[in-house]
């Protein structure tokens, strides 16, 4: 494999996709993803120096509307999803003293 | 008459000329899926209640003639990750396993419009991740053209219940092949429209630049009439694209004189299972006696297609999977020490391997230091793809090639090499990358008696030459069986 990945890099990773990996996941991990990498550095062969990135195939641009609200209150049922509800509002763990 | 065996249209033009009723085919799918669901699991809702309402509600519509399109009445399955209002909406994942959604998407309202009667929610790999429908959370769907065999993936459920009967026809969500490939493998057809022909409000976002909904049914007649149906502009979707032709049931033409098929040399080399090559170009020689004019031809990139697919898909989706929090709606651990260890453990409980996996993945190759080496040059790489497709169709009008290198790999074989499951997307992977339509229609099957599929690839927006090839195969394939 060419690419190893250490276990600094699997923690930090970890940090940005905000997901708690135990041990032994951490190694499952780091093995996936330098496989991948691996993988994934067969793109390296191919010179694009002078390609310009294309993040859509379409030439879409911003599409503006007029800032309206069309749709009703739908406070009530769109709650009823949320894991915790206090007066109307989410409910959120403690976030600072 | 024999209800189940029906296609849509069929079942349509029965309601309407009063021969059965809205209640008679919703009642008859039903059954089959009590019938069968043990065997399938094909469904992760079943809205049976849901869907007798509906049915005599419709009939109602048809009868007072508000609904006279060719689907009114027809039931249909949708996949798991399009919202339902009021219809439990999973994604196939434990995070979202009591998710009720208070709207439904797009395509599912088109859908509502023309009479359709929803009769639940489909089985997919947990957030179309995956190729084998083996990564939901609610267990796999097996292929009912052979239970031991995987239905394919994402859209595996989707399939599987079209093949099983089940339904007349589903809803499915293409991100690299997840609608072509399970129609593949089970034997239906399928269709992923060019990326902006339907809407993706309300669809649970995956690869947003990728994703694309379309249709799986019995036949290229029903999968014309689907795509009037859910094709719209839609201004909740900004990548939606107004078009003026999406009139799908002209190009329903027994017709391929002149037409111009590119063979891929570099789709049918080593890798291609041999029976299916065989098949394929049987397929073709059908199409050339039918007046289509045939040749091959390299169209390249073909080996940097998956390593550009899995970096996009990944970056995107470890974007589109942050609003999975525990917050506002889904699954939230039960024990936490504070908000951030809530998100952490509320996710790690959430998803299942194979999305942690990609999640993962994207965030490294999204982050700083090495977004340039890996998120941007597979941009690049997409843009060179993308090229290669538009220098193929300045020469044909169509490609044609197979779905899948395989037929439908058992169950339990794919998942602990998941480069080696990724690979079953090569040819269906780089029309995602360019936005491009492709169909799936059977073409025969191998020694064991599963499925092939051959793919045909158009340019963008022009699903009507997709579909007008695609109908003079089916009908000139069906000939050649009735004359056996």
């Amino acid at each position: 494999m060419a690419n190893i990945i250490s276990d600094e890099t699997i923690e930090y990773v970890g940090i940005l996709a905000k997901l708690e990996l135990s041990d032994t996941e951490k190694e499952a991990a780091k093995k996936d993803m330098g496989s991948m990498l691996d993988y994934i550095d067969k793109l390296s062969e191919l010179n694009t120096d002078d390609i310009e990135p294309m993040s859509h195939v379409f030439p879409v641009r911003n599409v503006w509307r007029e800032d309206i609200v069309t749709n009703g209150d739908d406070r009530e049922n769109i709650l009823k999803n949320a894991p915790g509800e206090k007066d109307g509002m989410f409910e959120v763990p403690k976030t600072f003293d | 008459m024999d209800i189940l065996s029906m296609t849509a249209v069929q079942i349509g033009q029965a309601i309407k000329e009063k021969k059965i009723t809205v209640e008679d085919a919703t009642k008859a799918v039903l059954e089959k899926i009590k019938e069968c669901e043990p065997l399938y699991n094909c469904y992760v809702t079943v809205d049976e209640e849901g869907a007798l309402k509906s049915a005599k509600e419709i009939q109602k519509k048809i009868d007072n003639g508000e609904l006279t399109g060719p689907l009114a009445g027809v039931p249909v399955a949708i996949k798991d990750n399009m919202c339902t209002k009021d219809i439990l909406t999973t994604c196939s994942s434990k995070i979202l396993s009591n998710f009720v959604p208070s709207f439904s998407s797009e395509a599912v309202i088109n859908l509502e419009k023309a009479g359709a009667v929803i009769l639940g929610k489909t089985n997919m790999d947990e957030f179309a991740m995956g190729s084998t429908t083996e990564t939901s959370f609610y267990g796999p769907t097996k292929n009912p053209r052979n239970p031991e065999h995987v239905p394919g993936g994402s859209s595996g459920g989707s399939a599987a219940a079209v093949a099983a009967n089940e339904c007349f026809y589903a809803l499915g969500s293409d991100t690299g092949g997840s609608i072509r490939q399970p129609a593949s493998y089970c034997g239906v057809v399928g269709m992923k429209p060019t990326y902006g022909r339907v809407s993706r409000y309300g669809l649970i976002a995956y690869g947003s630049s990728l994703d694309q909904i379309g249709p799986l049914c019995k036949d290229v007649t029903d999968l014309a009439n689907i795509m009037e149906v859910i094709c719209s502009y839609d201004s909740k979707d900004s990548t939606s694209v107004k078009r003026e032709d999406n009139d799908f049931t002209s190009a329903l033409k027994e017709d391929v004189t002149g037409l111009k098929i590119g063979i891929p040399r570099d789709y049918f080399g080593d890798g291609l299972n041999g029976e299916i090559k065989e098949k394929i170009l049987s397929a073709v020689e059908i199409l050339k006696a039918k007046g289509a004019i045939v040749e091959e031809f390299d169209l390249s990139l073909v080996e940097y297609a998956i390593p550009t697919y899995y970096t996009i898909a990944a970056a995107e989706a470890s974007s589109n999977l942050e609003r999975f929090d525990g917050i506002k709606y889904g699954y939230r651990t039960e024990e936490y020490n504070g908000l951030h260890n809530m998100y952490k453990k509320t996710r790690s409980e959430g998803f299942g391997p194979e999305v942690k996996r990609r999640i993962m993945l994207g965030s490294f190759v999204l982050s700083s230091g090495y977004y340039d080496a890996y998120y941007l040059k597979a941009l690049k790489v997409k843009a060179l793809i993308k090229k290669a497709f538009d220098d193929a169709f300045s020469k044909y009008d169509i490609i044609v090639a197979p779905a899948a290198p395989t037929t439908a790999p058992r169950l339990g074989e794919s998942l602990a090499d998941p480069i080696a499951m990724y690979l079953s997307d090569i040819y269906t992977i780089s029309v995602n990358l360019a936005g491009l339509p492709g169909i799936t229609v059977p073409c025969g099957n191998d020694k064991d008696g599963l499925p092939i599929g051959l793919q045909m690839i158009g340019n963008s927006f022009e699903e009507h030459k997709l579909i007008r090839a695609a109908f003079t195969y089916e009908c000139a394939a069906k000939c050649g069986k009735d004359g056996e």
